[in-house]
């Protein structure tokens, strides 16, 4: 199914993952959010941004409990745990992050 | 935990011209989550699975050697090389990635994963294994 952003078609998988990285850009970011009902705040791009640098240096999307320990390091004990950004990203963070984030789906992620 | 395994993996070919090493590491990172004790073995063509200035895009592959230094984040430490393979593919411990963990216990302090093991300790490791995983 194809995202719309200003005119632009953005080819995705069936989750509504985008189908190529090099695709990505904030209003990308931000018309995936949309299309979940979401919006993205200044909170949503800490761990958004934060996902894009482990990427680029890992070239992995990271799982939940990898994310949550390494968000606590940089951000701080009261945004690395489950239930920070559980409010942030009702539908997992590791998961629906990844997805405004442009990445694959976590490895081993069902 | 008391049902906690110890899984080895067996790690023997080269990175790319086959699917093996990226299929172990998805496998390793995958069986992560289920924090059980996790050892990894390198030896045979699979010792070059680490070496360092990897740049496989001219063969349309992903450089997924970066994704080896994420192993720390996911508690697995235990990385052996045996240095037999090493030594006969004119490599040492210098031409491979660094790849280290923060020891929780330790307050932190980063720590080398790798470990050079000869034959012998190699028999340990997999004498070890109640799973063992060859790649």
């Amino acid at each position: 199914m194809p995202l719309d952003v200003n005119g632009t078609n953005y080819e995705t998988d069936e989750e509504g993952y985008l189908s190529n990285l090099s695709d990505w850009s904030p209003e990308v970011a931000n018309a995936l959010a949309a299309s979940d009902d979401a919006e993205l705040g200044e909170n949503h791009w800490e761990v958004i941004n934060f996902l894009r640098e482990y990427y680029e240096e890992y070239q992995i999307a990271p799982a939940v409990r990898v994310l949550t320990k390494a968000i606590g390091k940089r951000l701080g004990k009261d945004k690395g745990n489950s239930k920070y950004l559980y409010e942030l990203f009702p539908y997992g963070p590791a998961k629906q992050a990844c997805k405004y984030a442009g990445l694959p789906k976590p490895t081993g992620c069902v | 935990m008391s049902d906690t395994k110890t899984f080895v993996y067996i790690n023997r070919k080269a990175p790319y011209g086959s699917i093996y090493a990226l299929e172990s590491l998805e496998v390793v990172l995958i069986g992560a989550a289920f924090e059980q004790d996790v050892k990894l073995v390198f030896m045979d063509d699979g010792v070059f699975q680490l070496t360092n200035n990897q740049d496989p895009e001219s063969i349309g592959m992903k450089n997924f050697s970066k994704t080896y230094a994420a192993l720390g984040d996911y508690d697995v430490n235990q990385i052996y090389i045996d240095q037999q393979s090493l030594e006969q593919r004119g490599l040492s411990l210098d031409d491979l990635q660094a790849l280290v963990y923060e020891d929780e216990d330790d307050d932190w302090a980063e720590k080398s994963s790798i470990h050079l093991v000869n034959r012998e300790e190699l028999s340990e490791i997999i004498e070890s294994a109640d799973v063992l995983l060859n790649f």
